[in-house]
């Protein structure tokens, strides 16, 4: 069968499952008066059509920044502005100023729907299906199959298709990025990463490997003169792309300050909610969030981020390849999810995206925290109705990566890239099998988070402790995520000098 | 990776098409059901709740109990389940209802009762002549799987539209299958029963009668493929009476026994007459030169498509009865699978209506192309040999399906005709469809009536 047939099989059958789940509920479907993230990009179109440029980000009669101020950088209201010119056309109702506030109905769900279809068709697909075609080992039936199982990856559909929000474009802009810098094109590279950060400031968690990755290079080439000029050429790039984003904000200083206000809001503390990371969990045990002062908080969160981006940086900048940057980004937004302020559940994604990029070398691991990064949103995803939605994509994806790229198969302690854990278990427990002991804690681990899901939803929490079920969830995934930066920082640093060379390192 | 080894006898592929197709169904549960979910939820409630006495008197709801009884105590039985989801689903007075429990039970019943399904397609893949292929997408049994396991016409009207045709065919399918393999009493049997479950079959059962009288009850032919009156047995013939005849006195037996059968006549036949006429060539030529299973195959085919045709009150998920069992004949021969295109993309396509919700037309739209692009990558890859497949007739007319939905569903509605004339649309669709799926009977038709006689003696056992 010819590979043309088979991506388009693949791409019909992502396209298929994304939109049977957009038939489930959104985020604040149905919940006077704040509603949710559906309710958030609805009011934010309502805003951008309706309201002059210089009002957007600031506190108006016209524009409460208390209901769904805007908070992403200027892209997203151009797309929420664009969005509501066809929304106008349709049906005014949905973006009329005040009078549409809370507005549901199913043609609207539809109309909301179909945005995020269609920005990913054209951004994030075609990014993924490129991707594994230039970058990934195997024969052509093996890159269909990787492109597959990435486009059925479940958090960013449950996310983007069921509560409701616009990942695709950020992260499909971000790998247009890491595209464009596997294929040697940095100018469009930076361009799109650019647009990317512009479009959500979450990106900035991969912007270091970014700056390592180019920077590294430019050293390659020398710092006299031509390196030095590539380097000149990125920074050009990069500013005038922002000064592009931004323009209309340029105008007034107060504009941009209160846009990095808006986007920046240090004043909301160190963790909102339940999140799979460092502070949220350890506040289980002792109440940081009270015990210690904002400075402190501050401090404490900045040194240990950077504790943990440093090494995997400084490796990237000393060898800038393809495949030190996959690894780079994993470990340094992986580092920022479980140490920076103010996370979110749903920044995961921003891990699960350069570890998609590594499912073909390491399709098991990959396997794993691309599931635990899913179940890790359990609670979000409960609340908003998407159970259903969430058991079937995550079993259709074990299943999936499992068969198709013979995960299981595919784990020996060489291609687990278990360097390092092998040194240290050599001198005491050499006979030790390393990759069955992983296989094990890997079934026992999907055991695990099946069982706390399967609480989750049908057992009461007792009085006492009502938030029990969405603690355990997350104290859970931050334990797999400690382990899971632990070995990517091993498979970055450990890294042995490689026999065949690496598909396209420039 | 296990698309890219060569071929194994490993049966994993099966396993995983099986699996995959399912886990499609279940992100369905929560889409669009039309008017036949609310008739099971009936039939499930006055099963549970009377007597059997009075199931086919009972109407509460408009919805009475209009299929043979095997299939109303398969009701019955899933009752006892759905007592665990949700109880007010079985009282027949809760007209309509729809609670999340009741969806997702039956959905599930749908899902589960597929295994059927799934068992007779593995079985059919067992008939095929020959298997070969370098790799695995490239065999006969993974296309064959493929067009019958994620079939677009059984994925939209059993797990959207909602009804049990995929159990109803496995059943089909797998009689099919024991014909193939000579297990002729096996496979009359589950005939007898799927006549119980649903009378619609009762189109094919003169391809059946005539097969089995042909080639079953007169155990020889001459050398020339004519009938042999001397090998007539009586004694196949009298097992054959028996089972049928027993098959269904256990289903309505009962009923005949409460002095019923009127009230169950009535039910049941408001089914149209089928125009027997037409296929008259068609029968008497299994009779005069069969083709051994192939050509009952075949035949049965025709007398679906026929009566999909001409006969009166026919719905349009009939077309499924023809395009189905066609799939086998498809991987098999070329010809057959030039019909099989044409016949299933302008089917499929026909079925569109059936989903007239906004919500659904990616869905369906989606899952239409990526049948229809399956089917032909595939068999053009297995039929590699002897040019293209379709010629530039064909083609333009399977293409012309684009314009015609874009018009249909796209164009039109934003029109002022649409106020006046509403149902233009439909209309154009089912004129268009007729064209290809009458042009597909036809084929099928000369096909049977040319197809070369075997010369060597026809097995029999």
């Amino acid at each position: 069968m010819e590979n043309w047939s088979l991506i388009s099989l693949c791409v019909l059958l992502g396209l298929t499952a994304r939109w049977a789940v957009s038939f489930h509920s959104y985020s604040g479907a149905g919940k006077p008066p704040m509603f949710g993230d559906y309710e958030a990009q609805r009011h934010w179109q309502e805003v951008t059509y309706n309201l002059p440029v210089h009002e957007w980000y600031f506190n108006t009669t016209n524009n409460d920044l208390n209901y769904w101020g805007l908070d992403y950088p200027p892209l997203t209201a151009y797309h929420s502005l664009v969005c509501a010119y066809v929304a106008k056309l349709l049906n005014p109702e949905w973006v009329e100023l005040y009078a549409s506030r809370g507005y549901e109905s199913h043609s609207h769900k539809l109309f909301m729907r179909a945005t995020v279809l269609f920005t990913d068709i054209l951004i994030y697909i075609p990014a993924v299906l490129l991707y594994c075609f230039y970058f990934c080992d195997g024969s052509s039936k093996q890159k269909v199959a990787t492109a597959f199982c990435i486009l059925l990856y479940p958090g960013l559909i449950l996310i983007d298709y069921g509560h409701f929000q616009y990942n695709s474009v950020s992260l499909g802009l971000a790998l247009w990025g890491i595209l464009g810098l596997g294929l040697g094109w940095d100018l469009f590279g930076s361009l799109a990463f650019t647009l990317a950060l512009n479009y959500k400031q979450m990106e900035l968690y991969h912007s270091l490997p970014f700056f390592c990755y180019l920077l590294g290079k430019c050293i390659k080439q020398g710092l006299t003169w031509r390196g030095f000029f590539h380097l000149v050429k990125i920074s050009m790039t990069v500013l005038v792309t922002f000064a592009l984003c931004w323009m209309p904000f340029l105008s007034d200083p107060k504009q941009p300050l209160q846009v990095l206000h808006r986007l920046f809001p240090v004043g909301r503390g160190l963790f909102e909610d339940k999140v799979a990371n460092t502070w949220c969990s350890l506040n289980v045990l002792i109440k940081i969030k009270t015990l210690l002062s904002r400075e402190t908080q501050l401090f404490l969160s900045f040194a240990l981020t950077l504790l943990f981006v440093l090494p995997s940086s400084l490796k990237l900048l000393s060898k800038p390849t393809l495949w030190q940057f996959k690894l780079a980004l994993v470990n340094t937004s992986l580092a920022f999810f479980l140490f920076s302020f103010q996370v979110h559940e749903k920044s995961i994604l921003l891990v699960a995206l350069p570890v998609c990029l590594v499912f073909n070398e390491i399709p098991l691991i990959a396997t794993w925290f691309l599931l635990t990064s899913t179940f890790s949103m359990l609670p979000l995803l409960l609340k908003d109705g998407l159970l259903l939605p969430y058991v079937v994509t995550s079993l259709a994806f074990l299943f999936l990566s499992l068969y198709l790229l013979s995960a299981l198969e595919r784990s020996t302690e060489e291609e687990l890239r278990l360097g390092l854990y092998r040194k240290l278990t050599q001198r005491w427990l050499p006979k030790l099998n390393l990759s069955r002991i992983i296989k094990w804690k890997f079934w026992f681990s999907l055991a695990a988070m099946a069982a706390l899901s399967f609480t989750s939803v049908w057992l009461k929490p007792p009085a006492k402790l009502p938030d029990l079920f969405p603690v355990l969830v997350s104290v859970l995934s931050f334990l797999h995520f400690l382990g899971f930066i632990i070995y990517f920082n091993q498979v970055q640093l450990m890294e042995p000098q490689r026999k065949k060379s690496q598909k396209k390192t420039n | 990776t296990v698309m890219a080894a060569p071929v194994t006898n490993d049966q994993s592929w099966f396993f995983a098409l099986a699996l995959g197709v399912s886990f499609l169904k279940c992100l369905l549960i929560n889409a669009y059901h039309s008017t036949d979910f609310e008739v099971h939820r009936n039939w499930l409630a006055l099963t549970h709740s009377l007597p059997a006495a009075q199931w086919y008197y009972e109407a509460t709801s408009e919805w009475t109990l209009d299929y043979p009884p095997l299939f109303a105590w398969f009701e019955y039985g899933l009752s006892h389940i759905a007592r665990f989801f949700d109880k007010e689903m079985l009282v027949v007075q809760n007209l309509n209802y729809a609670s999340p429990a009741t969806i997702l039970f039956q959905r599930l019943s749908v899902i589960v009762a597929d295994v059927v399904f799934f068992y007779a397609v593995k079985e059919c893949c067992k008939c095929l002549r020959e298997d070969k292929g370098k790799y695995l997408l490239g065999k006969p049994s993974f296309i064959l799987t493929v067009l019958l396991l994620w079939n677009f016409g059984l994925i939209i009207v059993d797990h959207i539209h909602f009804q049990y045709n995929g159990f109803l065919f496995g059943v089909l399918l797998l009689s099919i299958a024991r014909h193939f393999q000579n297990r002729h009493f096996e496979g009359a049997l589950l005939f007898s029963i799927l006549l119980n479950l649903k009378h619609i079959y009762l189109y094919i059962a003169p391809a059946y009668g005539i097969y089995l009288l042909r080639c079953f009850c007169f155990t020889q032919s001459n050398a020339d493929g004519s009938l042999q009156w001397r090998s007539f047995s009586v004694v196949r013939l009298v097992t054959l009476g028996t089972i049928v005849l027993s098959t269904f006195s256990v289903s309505f037996g009962p009923f005949i026994a409460l002095g019923q059968l009127p009230q169950i006549y009535k039910a049941l036949m408001h089914i149209p007459f089928l125009s027997l006429c037409l296929l008259q060539p068609a029968l008497f030529r299994i009779w005069h030169r069969p083709n051994g299973a192939r050509g009952f195959l075949r035949c049965l085919v025709i007398c679906a498509l026929g009566s999909f045709m001409f006969g009166w009150h026919v719905h349009e998920k009939a077309i499924l009865m023809a395009i189905l069992p066609l799939s086998l004949l498809a991987v098999e021969s070329r010809e057959d699978a030039r019909i099989f295109l044409i016949l299933s993309i302008t089917g499929h396509y026909s079925l569109f209506p059936l989903l007239f919700t906004t919500q659904e037309l990616p869905i369906k739209i989606l899952l239409l192309l990526l049948f229809t692009i399956f089917s032909l990558t595939s068999l053009k890859t297995l039929f590699r040999s002897g040019g293209a497949l379709l010629n530039p007739l064909e083609a333009t007319y399977l293409l012309g399906l684009i314009p015609l939905e874009l018009i249909c569903e796209f164009v039109y509605p934003l029109t002022v005709w649409q106020k006046t004339f509403p149902f233009l649309p439909l209309m154009l669709t089912s004129i268009y469809c007729a064209l290809g799926v009458t042009y597909a009977f036809i084929r099928l038709y000369i096909s049977l009536l040319t197809c070369s006689d075997s010369t060597k003696k026809i097995k029999t056992q």
